[in-house]
């Protein structure tokens, strides 16, 4: 039976009233869709901002999460899409299996990383998350249910992925995990003193399996830019001590600590804003060192419900890519009408990107990604639509996974394949069918 | 000691799914039984854990609980009863089917069950039956008591079997829950400090069997809310509307 209930993303903006749907089979889920008009689905919630909220009709993936076979030979997985990412850390590590591209939460349903195309630190090597998918199988709503590939139904695969759960409901997966000896990583930081350096440094770093700088984006002038860069690789036994050799797959546990309340506005000061991103460059120390995958892919994760720092009026994320010959001029003008207006975040991450994806609407594109979060005020709201400009002088785009605010114009200029996406909705008659808020704000 | 197999009756629910991983977790085998097919959740199950796992059909209401436990082909070391219903008050009080339906979920079947569970369990070192009953049972109100009254009577039931086997080997352990957050309560607007999520359930659940606890309340804030409600006079209570 259906529910109502108030959704969210994770930035807690916008908060809608919503009629919850959560089958427990893929069957329950096929009948369940068929009388819906309109629909969408909702994986863990992780986005930020309103693309798994229908106010009609928001399927709860999180019951379907069963995995169904697992080749301890070749690391192919096939489950359920509403398998939580920590589900299979958890259980898959311990035997040496890794996801082969993890986002920087792993509380998100592999669903929803289909659907974002997610990518990760290792981007530049390894591709967004699609391209690790052998198959899926897609619920169109109307009684058709596709098997999708590379091969199969490629148009479908090529629009699923990327597509904002817009085309139809993922049920089942197949995806190829990554082979580890051990639960470590070999981490090296270092300290750059400005963007010039940042990005030079990323240029040298492509034989890193990852990389990824947190930028301290409350510097200006001769600091702009000044960032934290970490490299990493997954350990080797060899890189382990002989404590740690003992038990090189076991993940030491830690108990999440938790925010126990909205934190009130005046957290949130400049000053306080401004500070945190001083202490935490400075206490990013250079060298080298064997850390835990979890910190070292999931530091935010060690903060349960970190988002309510942001207090009760909810926060918006701003994820732009530029494309490479533009980074270094689009970048430097990002970050300075961010200074400028004093309205930094807590954490900044700059990222480089290899080449784009197949997806319709994978964000992804060879160039340089910044992410951060704002407030959600009016000022701030003023602010990422001056960034949006940048973003869009300079040839890039804004990642919708992340997004609660973009313009239709502003959205539809950074995805040149938007018309074969829209095309192909129409054609399967998937465009009445599947919507969200954010299909809805964005015409998609 | 978790005495093996664990076989967990109601196994398709929020409760005794968390239940299934955390007694696979700690090495159990694990039996789950459920209304019609469960065999993805036992293979899903398996794949997570690498423990033992299987699956079997079971309607607690049948009245063939022998029958069940004969088809088994083992004597579980553990039993937990988490099958029940919820229903709809108002429909219970309306229509007599719908009441004698809350009724067999919550007393009948489960008792029927566990007793069958009992006269095979009797001297199986470190056996444990668990009973998931409910604070609705500790005292009748308007807003639902055809289920409370068959959790109350299920209680009793637990109470009674525990003293019964006080000299035999099996132990019997009562859990009333309070809330939690579950399929049954989707969407009701429930005070998050009183709400546990099922992992917690289980978790307790699990710990408290170890110590071969009697009755507990996983959360237990509200042993102090029951013990309050329970204190206020009739002539008082029955004009609150609770
Ligand atoms: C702390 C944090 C760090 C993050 N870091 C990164 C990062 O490094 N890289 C990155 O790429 N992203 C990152 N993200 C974003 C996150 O990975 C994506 O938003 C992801 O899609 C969330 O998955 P979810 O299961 O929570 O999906 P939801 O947020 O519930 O849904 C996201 C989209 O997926 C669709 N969807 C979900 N399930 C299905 C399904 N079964 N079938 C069809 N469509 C479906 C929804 O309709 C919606 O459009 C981060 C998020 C957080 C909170
Ligand atoms: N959620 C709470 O706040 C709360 C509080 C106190 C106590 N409890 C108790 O906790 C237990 C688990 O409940 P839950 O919250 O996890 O809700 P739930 O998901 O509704 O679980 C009830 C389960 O009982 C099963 N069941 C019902 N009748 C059955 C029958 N005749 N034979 C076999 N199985 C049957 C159902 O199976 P199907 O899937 O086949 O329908 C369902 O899986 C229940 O006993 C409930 O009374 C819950």
């Amino acid at each position: 039976m259906p529910y109502r209930a108030p959704l969210a993303g994770w930035g807690r903006y916008p908060v809608r009233e919503c009629t919850v749907w959560q089958p427990i089979t893929t069957q329950a889920l096929h009948e369940t869709l068929m009388p819906l008009p309109s629909v969408i689905a909702r994986g863990n919630g992780r986005s930020y901002g309103d693309a798994s909220m229908n106010v009609d009709a928001t399927i709860d993936m999180r019951r379907l999460d069963r995995l169904i076979t697992f080749d301890e030979a070749t690391g192919v997985l096939v489950c359920e899409a509403g398998v939580l990412l920590s589900d299979l850390v958890a259980s898959l590590v311990p035997r040496g299996w890794f996801p082969p591209v993890t986002p920087g939460t792993r509380m998100v349903t592999i669903g929803g990383m289909i659907a974002s195309d997610v990518h990760g630190k290792n981007h530049h090597a390894a591709g967004s998350f699609c391209d690790h998918v052998d198959w899926f199988d897609l619920d169109l709503g109307d009684g058709r249910v596709m098997r999708c590939s590379p091969s199969e139904n490629a148009d479908l695969f090529a629009a699923t992925c990327g597509g904002m759960g817009l085309t139809g409901i993922i049920v089942r997966v197949s995806f190829r995990m990554l082979k580890i000896e051990t639960a470590f990583v070999r981490q090296r930081t270092i300290r750059v003193p400005d963007l010039d350096e940042a990005l030079a440094l990323f240029e040298q770093s492509h034989g890193s399996t990852y990389s990824v700088a947190w930028i301290d984006c409350m510097a200006t002038g001769k600091s702009l830019g000044r960032s934290a860069i970490l490299l990493g690789e997954h350990a080797k036994l060899t890189d382990l001590d002989p404590a740690r050799l003992a038990a090189p797959l076991v993940r030491r546990s830690r108990k999440p600590k938790t925010i126990p309340i909205d934190f009130p506005n005046f957290a949130l000061s400049g000053f306080n804003v401004r500070m945190f991103n001083h202490l935490y460059y400075a206490m990013q120390r250079p060298g080298d060192a064997v850390v835990d995958v979890d910190p070292y892919f999931y530091p935010l994760d060690a903060i349960f419900e970190w988002n309510r720092i942001y207090g009760r009026q909810g926060f918006l994320q701003y994820q732009s890519v530029l494309p490479l010959a533009e980074s270094a001029k689009g970048m430097r003008r990002l970050l300075e009408a961010i200074s400028a207006a004093g309205a930094g975040s807590f954490l900044a991450v700059l990222k480089r990107m290899g080449p784009g994806s197949f997806g319709m609407l994978s964000f992804p594109m060879e160039g340089y990604t910044l992410a951060l979060d704002f407030p959600a005020t009016s000022d701030n709201f003023a602010l990422l639509e001056r960034l949006d400009a940048i973003t869009a002088d300079h040839g890039g785009r804004v990642y919708l996974t992340k997004d609660a605010r973009v313009s239709p114009e502003r959205f539809a200029a950074g995805y040149p394949r938007l018309d074969e996406f829209r095309n192909l909705r129409a054609q399967y008659g998937l465009d009445r069918r599947f919507s969200s808020l954010l299909s809805q704000r964005l015409g998609l | 000691m978790l005495a093996s197999p664990v076989l967990i009756l109601g196994a398709r629910s929020d409760i005794g799914r968390a239940l299934a991983k955390a007694y696979a977790a700690k090495g159990c085998e694990v039996i789950l039984a459920a209304r019609g097919d469960i065999s993805a959740d036992a293979t899903d199950l398996a794949l997570r854990t690498e423990a033992k796992v299987r699956s079997v059909s079971v309607d607690i209401t049948d009245g063939a609980a022998d029958a069940f436990f004969d088809s088994l082909g083992v004597v579980p070391g553990t039993v937990v009863m988490v099958a029940g219903l919820l229903g709809d008050q108002a429909e219970s009080a309306a229509n007599d089917e719908t009441a004698a339906r809350v009724m067999d979920s919550n007393y009948n079947g489960p008792a029927r069950y566990l007793l069958a569970a009992a006269r095979r369990m009797a001297n199986v070192p470190d056996a444990c039956i668990i009973g998931i009953s409910s604070v609705a049972g500790d005292r009748g109100r308007a807003s639902n008591f055809i289920y409370g009254s068959a959790k109350a009577g299920f209680t009793a039931f637990l109470s009674g079997l525990r003293n019964a086997h006080a000299k035999t080997g099996l132990h019997v352990m009562t859990v009333k829950p309070g809330f939690v957050r579950t399929q049954m309560t989707a969407g009701m607007k429930l005070s998050p400090v009183m709400t546990a999520e099922p992992e917690q359930v289980a978790d307790a659940i699990i710990k408290a069997q170890d110590k071969k606890s009697d009755v507990i309340y996983t959360l237990g804030r509200w042993r102090l809310v029951m013990t309050i409600i329970r204190a206020i006079p009739e002539p008082i209570f029955k004009k609150l509307s609770l």
